[in-house]
């Protein structure tokens, strides 16, 4: 243990992370019996799922093992429940042709999830404003659930129970890397100690375990991180009246932006990005201020100065002389009536960003690899474009009969 | 056995006045066959590719040549039938050859090191022998494409292209002369469970096994080897004595043209240390015709062959219209070799290589575009 320690890299280790992950440069001479994966998914959350999930359905992996380490518990999700959760996400067409791509989608369909057509983006101290949509008014994205998403993966990962194993309540306490060399008597897999003592080895390992990511602390890689001063609220509303609500809303306030995000005809989802002080008073104020909080949010305009509104309207004319555009006319999205009952929760903000995604067998996936703000809707979406690609690597390296972990490209 | 005594006394003589010698591999390696001696290839060798040595060194190299002579004659009598008589040396392995691997025996699995080019030529080889083979079969596993394949494959060396072949399922037959390689590979491959099962790596030559596993291998690979051996000529037809009918044989190599002596030894060897220093000799370098008519007259119809041109730079390869550096050719073991008329040998020759790699870009292109 001590020898072990003194061995680690100094720069990776603070001395609060001594006692998670540990680096480990020592070449093992590893105990044999131990069965070697071909790859190892480090976190079950959803990218980290999605990621076993299509490496299971992949044509060229049906005679490779997988594993899936999970901290948590197995979440069972029986019926679905009349209330919505208040975490959703937006997944993107990109993200639907590779949930479908293994039969996710077709569960998170039978299920449910709400397409939306426009996305209206203005600014709360001016007349600013963008309108999104695709030709035909085709759907833009799809608002889901999480637990919808993470339901939909577990079934399709036990349909593939044969190759992909999944360990729940494990959490891997410790990575070691074969050395730089290739030394003829150690081993060359990477080797994992569970929190239960027992170990194993693996060709490749792929971190998807967030954005305090231990794979990646394990693996000494770099990471450029500081946190928003920010935390989002996140909440589902009642609307006042039943509306067609395929518009997805996002006005941006001085204090941070708030969007609403439609979840039916009568229901939204809120995340309401702000100071960590607003966002305190927002979760434990009573239901009616807070009703009132979020419609002046998008429906006041507070903020508008004179000197901006003057401003913008000579821009707007000068822009206007030199192309002609259409402009379209700001609306209102529709007011809320009710919150749900403790569905309003906050959590903070920050950015995150590795300086590697790939090294010699591991890849770093999802929010482990990089971390961003809510405010786009584009943080799941993008560690589904990570397991698109490595996928797509993984799967060519696969059927060239290559070792997985050297295709660090 | 007495004869190959015999032999080493004088041969070991002649090959003392020579300069070269390599008795290491002699005396570690057992017999299966008395036959396998190499003063032999090393006399044949220098007679025809350095002629001028027997200017200086005449009156002693003669006798010791006489000597040497008589005593073949005598081991001939035991030789197998299938042996041409006009090919004297009977043995494909060439002892210095074998000293020049011997010395790289670890470097093997080093990927950024001295093999680093024979690792990223697994690029080309390895889709090359899976998409061929996979055109004889009519269904197989998703995940193992090439399993119930029996593949020999023929200097092995440490193992890197008979380790992929393995993962894709297949069960590989390794064989080398150099120990130490074998020894490489096997640790190599010890550490994979499943790679452990499928692969058998054995310290032999190609003509040693060849009588008992005949008809044996749904495929061959002579990759980077034909242009170290001593006699090609049997050990084509070992290849095909080992290989089932309708059975495949990869082999990659290098030309021997003008641009495979500029490039091949005296820029990659000399100049810019991409290949060890004395890994390749020109002379035995082959040209691709001379190969498919020696394939052909063995009874294994080409199919295939392409070019493939390495980038130092990049440290990849690429398959390329141009056969004049290195090559990779298919053939096929027909079942009848002798129902080809000198007239249809001829023609065949004659428009093969273009016809060949006209329809290798085609399929090559197709295999870029995956």
């Amino acid at each position: 243990m001590a020898a072990r320690l003194a061995l680690s890299r100094s720069c990776a280790l603070p001395a609060s992370a001594r006692k998670s992950s540990l680096v480990s440069c020592r070449r093992w001479s590893g105990n044999t019996a131990d069965t070697v994966y071909d790859v190892v998914v480090s976190g079950g959350g959803m990218v980290g799922a999605a990621m076993a999930c299509a490496l299971g359905h992949d044509i060229h992996f049906h005679d490779k093992k997988i594993l899936l380490l999970e901290a948590g518990p197995k979440k069972v999700l029986d019926k679905l429940p009349e209330t919505y959760s208040n975490r959703v996400s937006s997944i993107s067409p990109g993200s639907a042709t590779l949930l479908s791509s293994f039969g996710a989608w077709d569960h998170i369909c039978n299920m449910r999830y709400r397409a939306f057509r426009r996305m209206q983006v203005w600014d709360g101290c001016s007349e600013a404003l963008i309108m999104f949509d695709k030709v035909n008014l085709d759907d833009m994205g799809y608002i889901v659930e999480n637990d919808v998403v993470m339901h939909a993966l577990t079934k399709q990962l036990e349909a593939v129970s044969d190759r992909v194993k999944v360990l729940y309540r494990s959490k891997a306490v410790g990575y070691s890397w074969p050395g730089p060399f290739s030394m003829a008597d150690s081993s060359p897999w990477v080797h994992i100690t569970l929190g239960d003592g027992s170990t194993l080895q693996t060709t490749l390992l792929i971190g998807a375990d967030g954005h305090n990511s231990g794979v990646r602390q394990a693996a000494g890689i770099q990471n450029v991180s500081w946190n928003y001063d920010q935390s989002a609220v996140v909440a589902t509303l009642h609307l006042s009246e039943a509306t067609e609500n395929n518009v997805a809303w996002q006005r941006f306030l001085p204090s941070g932006p708030i969007a609403l995000l439609p979840l039916s005809d009568t229901l939204s989802s809120l995340v309401w990005s702000t100071s960590h002080d607003h966002a305190a008073q927002l979760v434990s104020m009573d239901e009616e201020e807070f009703v009132d909080a979020v419609n002046s949010a998008f429906w006041s305009d507070a903020h508008h100065t004179d000197f901006i509104s003057s401003a913008g309207t000579m821009l707007q004319y000068a822009v206007a002389l030199l192309k002609p555009t259409k402009v379209s006319a700001r609306q209102l999205p529709p007011s809320v009536a009710k919150v749900d009952a403790k569905s309003r929760v906050l959590f903070p903000l920050g950015l995150g960003h590795a300086a590697e995604y790939v090294r010699p067998r591991v890849a770093l996936i999802g929010d482990a690899a990089h971390r961003v703000h809510p405010l786009a809707g584009q943080g799941v979406n993008m560690g589904f474009g990570d397991i698109s690609s490595l996928l797509h690597h993984l799967s060519t390296a696969a059927f060239n009969g290559k070792d997985l972990g050297k295709d660090s490209e | 056995m007495w004869g190959s005594r015999r032999l080493s006394s004088s041969g070991g003589h002649f090959l003392g006045v020579v300069g070269s010698g390599c008795r290491v591999g002699r005396a570690e390696r057992p017999r299966l066959a008395s036959w396998a001696v190499y003063s032999d290839s090393q006399l044949i060798w220098t007679l025809q590719n350095k002629p001028w040595i027997f200017s200086e060194h005449r009156t002693v190299c003669f006798k010791s040549c006489r000597m040497t002579f008589s005593s073949l004659n005598r081991i001939k009598s035991y030789w197998p039938p299938l042996t041409r008589p006009y090919s004297a040396a009977h043995t494909t392995v060439d002892s210095s050859e074998v000293k020049t691997f011997l010395a790289l025996a670890h470097k093997w699995w080093d990927e950024e090191g001295v093999y680093a080019p024979l690792h990223s030529m697994n690029d080309l080889r390895v889709p090359f022998i899976r998409d061929n083979l996979l055109k004889t079969m009519a269904n197989h596993h998703p995940g193992k494409p090439l399993s119930g394949m029996k593949i020999l494959d023929v200097g092995c060396g440490g193992g890197l292209l008979t380790e992929p072949l393995g993962r894709l399922g297949a069960s590989v037959f390794g064989i080398d002369p150099v120990d130490e390689n074998i020894k490489t590979a096997q640790h190599h491959k010890a550490f994979d469970p499943v790679l452990d099962k499928r692969i058998e790596y054995k310290v032999c030559s190609l003509e040693e096994i060849a009588e008992e596993t005949e008809d044996t291998f749904d495929a061959v690979i002579a990759s980077e080897v034909v242009e170290h051996v001593a006699d090609l000529e049997t050990f084509i037809q070992c290849c095909c004595r080992v290989l089932k009918h309708g059975g495949s044989l990869f082999i990659t190599t290098i030309n021997k043209t003008q641009l495979s002596y500029v490039l091949g030894i005296v820029f990659s060897e000399q100049i810019a240390g991409i290949v060890p220093k004395g890994t390749h000799t020109w002379e035995k370098f082959i040209s691709p015709e001379k190969l498919e008519s020696i394939l052909e007259s063995n009874g294994l119809l080409v199919q295939t062959v392409a070019g493939m041109i390495y980038n130092p730079f990049s440290g990849h390869w690429h398959w390329s219209e141009n056969t004049s550096l290195n090559y990779a050719a298919h053939a096929v073991k027909s079942m009848a070799a002798d129902h080809l008329g000198p007239a249809d040998f001829v023609s065949k020759e004659e428009t093969e290589a273009p016809q060949a790699e006209a329809s290798t870009i085609s399929q090559v292109h197709e295999e870029l575009k995956e």
